[in-house]
């Protein structure tokens, strides 16, 4: 395994578009090589030398290069996407699409992060100390095919949108949510671990959510069915069973019509 | 505009118009016409060992209008992925940025035609209430020159008069509102089903009723029909037949045809055909139900073949994600039903609608592969390739720079049976098609009737498009491709016509090494009938907006002169 750390030298004026801070990217490279990838700065033309100071070169292959941002990230945007192995840890936030349309491999922020973190995600894991914007792990603006796997985990806060037309994997809030949680979903997990505003599982048609605190106001096409015990990332507990989005269309499986699931912890 | 002489020498020349198949020759140009010499002065360029060919002539495209826009709005996610969105080189050379895939910004849709070597485009389908915008985004498109046919047959003046037989008023109709919108002729989009779905009905055979105007889609057709011969328009009207895209459709396919039967083109413009059939392939389909779908193409081609006042373009389908966009509105709702994408339908007043629905022609799902299959064997089993177009319908069965790898599999026995081994249900695509008993590989002479001289001929475009005689735009691509040794490597016919090694327009050159080195000169076609003034139908229309049935004034309606700037205008006289 080899390490590269980029240590910031200057904030950008604009926004750092850094989608070459992957290890794809830094893959066979020098620490010279890398200054030299290119990035955007607006229409701009930039390289990651303009803005980090890069020291180690990178493994021959994605999968033996690690990356560690030694500082503050909240200008640079596409961090870790589209990777396919290896490891990103940022020491700070980070700014928007971080880890979007990755595939594999592991991205840490030990900040915040902020909007469309993980979206169309395919594989890997995006872990985030801090709090995370709107948009976690849905998908692009206009597209019908959001997260399809891995596994997305954020210990504080998000904010609206999340898991918007998610296929499969799982996506887990630490603490609360604000509104639209697995609106048009067809698959995957979302679990909120605290309170959620509204909007859970609009249009939704199939696929799981959990909600470990209080839904502030529940959408009218859920109906309760019946209530279950069941064990959700290392919490038991016991919840209210709803399926819905009774408005929305639903396949058939053997027979049977496939409803979307949300469990709602039961009032104690 | 250009004014310098250039030779192109010494490439194989193939052009339809003179019976010129691979026979190594130049061409000369002058004041952006081709001539029969020029001095030795003359820049030279070097097309050894290549092909050379006139400017492509696209009969069916939709790539300007309100549908298209409302297709770039709906589709974000078409922009994503689409490559050259910042590409620094065009900054740096001036030219503008360009994006997306299935619906192109518009100087995407200018560079990507130049790219291949296409010099004229024909937007197929621009509601006359909406003309202004269309003729916008046309000005926008760079090099190419265009027109846009506007829509006709669900048009409430048409059905009107053609409900009490009254040709010579649709024809003073047709004549005043190609004027207004500065169109170029007749389209003809699900006759009477696109009103009808105003009601939320459709009209899918030729004898189902038009609701309120008491009028069938086969007598808007073949009063449509009668009413462009009456005006002697260049183009003949342009059907998009009712039915499309349903299993089973190509009897009424047929039954539209036949009603060409019998009727004689007048014109001053060369062309010989009174009905063109659009993106042929969406028409052509066997079967009760999606189970049973097949081909008969081969069917609608021996009628084609034998009928010989007609022309046809494929529509072929590419297996691409693409966005489907039609003045057919009730198909596109119906297509939602299908695959649960999201939908934009648009009604326009008193003339159309308009639908938009994102869809993905996958080659391992069986119907999308027999209709790949069906697009391909139109052509493979057509007689008159003059007669016999190539196009994608873009958006709709594929974009249009797909036009090369359609070209490769129609040239190349090989590719296709390549294409056809990869899809997961290779058995059943056999079994439902013809496509693996055809042996036949199109000449690049016959690409050229396809996409040169046989679309100019049919838009009455021949003495301006489609080749290289003297005195025809000068309009010339070199093409990267050994005449001698065809089919060759199948992948590089793609390549060749995806990326023209030089393409002349106007006798300027606008691309070199497939790359774009010049914005060119556009031009805007359009058709201007002048005939005695009918008072009835002038009448008819003045009541209409100051009735308030339009919702505009009569003095927003028209293009202004400053949104088509560069126009180029054909005369047609009616006499009395």
């Amino acid at each position: 395994m080899a390490t590269v750390t980029l240590n910031p030298t200057k904030v950008p004026e604009l926004i750092f578009e850094g989608y070459s801070i992957n290890p794809d990217a830094f893959a066979g490279k020098t620490a010279a090589q890398i200054a030299a990838l290119p990035g955007h700065e607006g229409k701009i033309h930039v390289t990651i030398g303009d803005f980090f100071s890069v020291s180690g070169d990178a493994g021959a292959t994605a999968a033996e290069t690690d990356i560690v941002i030694a500082g503050d990230c909240s200008r640079v945007k596409y961090i870790g996407s589209k990777m396919t192995a290896g490891t990103v840890i940022v020491n700070g936030n980070a700014d928007m699409y971080v880890g979007g349309w990755m595939k594999g491999g592991k991205i840490h922020i030990k900040g915040n992060m902020d909007s469309f973190c993980g979206i169309q995600m395919e594989g890997g894991e995006l872990l985030c100390d801090g709090n995370a914007g709107n948009h976690v792990g849905c998908a692009y603006r206009g597209d019908w095919r959001g997260m399809k796997g891995g596994t997305i985990r954020v210990k504080g806060n998000a904010g609206n949108d999340i898991g918007t037309f998610m296929l499969g994997g799982t996506i887990i809030i630490e603490k609360n949510a604000f509104i639209h949680v697995s609106t048009h979903a067809e698959g995957g997990t979302v679990i909120i671990k605290g309170d959620v505003e509204g909007r859970v599982g609009g249009q939704m048609v199939k696929g799981e959510m959990y909600v470990l605190g209080k839904i502030k106001f529940m959408m009218p096409g859920y109906k309760k069915v019946d209530t279950v015990e069941k064990e959700v990332d290392g919490v038991r507990a016991t919840f209210d069973h709803y399926i819905g989005d009774l408005g929305e269309r639903h396949p058939k499986s053997k027979g049977q019509v496939v409803y979307a699931n949300l469990y709602l912890k039961a009032a104690a | 505009m250009a004014s310098g002489e250039i030779i192109v020498k010494g490439g194989f020349i193939i052009d339809p118009t003179r019976k010129i198949d691979g026979d190594v020759g130049d061409v000369a140009i002058r004041d952006g016409k081709i001539v029969d010499k020029v001095s030795s002065s003359a820049k030279v360029i070097d097309a050894k060992g290549k092909i050379v060919m006139a400017g492509g002539v696209d009969v069916h495209s939709h790539v300007a209008g309100p549908k298209v826009n409302a297709g770039r709005l709906m589709r974000p996610e078409d922009k994503l992925l689409s490559g050259f969105c910042r590409s620094g080189m065009a900054q740096k050379n001036g030219y503008r940025m360009e994006s997306g895939f299935s619906i192109p910004s518009v100087f995407k849709t200018g560079y990507d035609y130049a790219r291949m070597g296409y010099a004229f485009v024909m937007e197929a389908a621009m509601p006359p209430l909406l003309a202004p915008h269309t003729h916008e985004e046309i000005h926008d498109t760079p090099i190419i020159d265009e027109a846009a046919l506007p829509v006709f047959a669900n048009n409430w003046f048409v059905m009107e008069y053609l409900q009490k037989g009254e040709v010579e008023n649709t024809a003073a109709y047709i004549a005043w509102l190609l004027k207004v919108t500065k169109g170029y002729g007749v389209k003809v989009v699900n006759p009477g089903g696109t009103a009808a779905w105003a009601w939320g009905l459709n009209c899918l055979s030729l004898n189902d009723p038009v609701p309120y105007f008491e009028i069938t889609p086969g007598e808007i057709i073949k009063g449509l029909m009668a009413a462009n011969e009456y005006l002697g328009l260049p183009h003949s009207i342009h059907v998009h037949q009712n039915n499309l895209g349903n299993p089973g459709n190509y009897p009424d396919t047929i039954a539209s045809l036949k009603l060409a039967e019998g009727i004689k083109t007048r014109n001053k413009f060369g062309r010989e055909q009174v009905l063109h059939s659009t993106h042929l392939q969406f028409h052509s389909y066997g079967g009760e139900g999606w189970k049973d779908f097949c081909s008969k193409a081969k069917e609608v081609m021996d009628y084609v073949n034998r009928q010989k006042n007609i022309t046809i373009d494929l529509g072929c389908v590419t297996l691409d994600e693409t966005t489907t966009m039609t003045a057919d509105g009730p198909f596109e709702h119906h297509l939602h039903g299908l695959n649960h994408l999201k939908w934009t339908n648009v009604d326009v007043e008193l003339e159309t609608a308009a639908g938009v629905v994102p869809y993905i022609y996958d080659k391992n799902v069986l119907p999308n592969a027999i209709q790949w299959a069906t697009g391909l064997e139109l052509a493979l089993f057509a007689k008159d390739m003059n007669r016999t177009f190539i196009t994608t319908d873009h958006p709709n069965a594929g974009p249009f720079t797909r036009y090369p790898r359609v070209i490769k599999w129609l040239m190349s026995k090989k590719a296709r049976e390549a294409t056809l081994a990869t899809m997961k249900n290779t058995d059943k695509v056999i079994a439902a098609t013809y496509i693996h008993g055809i042996d036949r590989e199109l000449t690049l002479f016959e690409i050229a009737q396809m996409t040169r001289s046989g679309p100019a001929k049919c838009l009455g475009l021949s003495s301006v498009y489609g080749g290289l005689a003297p005195g025809m735009s000068a309009d010339v691509g070199i093409f990267d491709l050994n005449y001698k040794n065809m089919p060759g490597d199948a992948e590089k016919i793609e390549t060749a016509f995806q990326r023209a090694a030089c393409f002349i327009k106007s006798g300027e050159v606008v691309v070199k090494d497939g790359e774009v080195v010049s914005n060119g000169h556009k031009k805007t076609v359009w058709v201007k009938v002048k005939m005695p003034e009918n008072p009835q139908v002038t009448r008819d229309v003045s009541q209409a907006f100051h009735q308030g049935t339009y919702t505009v004034d009569i003095r927003n309606y028209p293009v202004r002169e400053y949104l088509a700037p560069h126009q180029s205008i054909i005369d047609v006289n009616v006499e009395a």
